[in-house]
């Protein structure tokens, strides 16, 4: 039981990671990248944790588990910020030339 | 139970081989450089999957830092850029 729905959350994880990974490969430019980016990866990985959380035994890894995700969700944020404003400064000044 | 962990895990393998082309392509670097933020995130998973795996629980610590180099890569790769440029204006 429980390990059905460990692999079921689990390939739910794969599936947007697939997704993360086609989009980054298809979308036309940086924005809409990293819109699958850290939407789509952030949700596979944290299907991942949850299938991985339910078959952990004890506290502290359930609790590692959590902080990681956390972890790379405010990463994840950040970076996607740095990087879309650093793109938008960099236009804007090409365009005033 | 730890064979579907393995494939799962080769799985997430392939789709950073398929993110290498991004890098590869650009064409900007803010391109590449999502890209290498791609290749954190998956990697982290990667660890997670073989932490259960391989009954390692070691390696979830081992993703506890990828997920903090991944940032950490990604404000040294935004700063130095932004710094650069000043002095080139």
């Amino acid at each position: 039981m429980i390990d059905g729905l460990s692999i079921l959350l689990i390939l739910a994880g794969l599936v947007f990671f697939a997704a993360g990974s086609a989009g980054m490969l298809r979308f036309p430019d940086v924005y809409t990248r990293l819109h699958a980016l850290t939407k789509a990866d952030n949700l596979g990985l944290g299907l991942v944790v949850l299938g991985l959380l339910i078959r952990a035994e004890a506290l502290a890894p359930m609790l590692k588990l959590v902080l990681v995700w956390a972890l790379v969700l405010v990463a994840g944020a950040a970076a996607c910020h740095l990087v879309a404003q650093r793109d938008w400064t960099r236009r804007d000044r090409e365009g005033d030339l | 139970m730890s064979g579907f962990l393995l494939a799962a895990a080769l799985f997430l393998l392939l789709t950073i081989a398929a993110g290498m082309v991004r890098v590869l392509r650009g064409p900007t670097d803010g391109d590449r450089m999502l890209a290498a933020q791609l290749f954190g995130t998956t990697g982290v998973a990667i660890l997670l999957l073989l932490a259960e795996a391989l009954a390692m629980p070691a390696l979830i610590d081992v993703a506890l830092v990828f997920a903090l180099l991944a940032a950490v890569a990604t404000v040294a790769f935004v700063r130095q850029r932004g710094e650069r440029e000043a002095d080139d204006d």
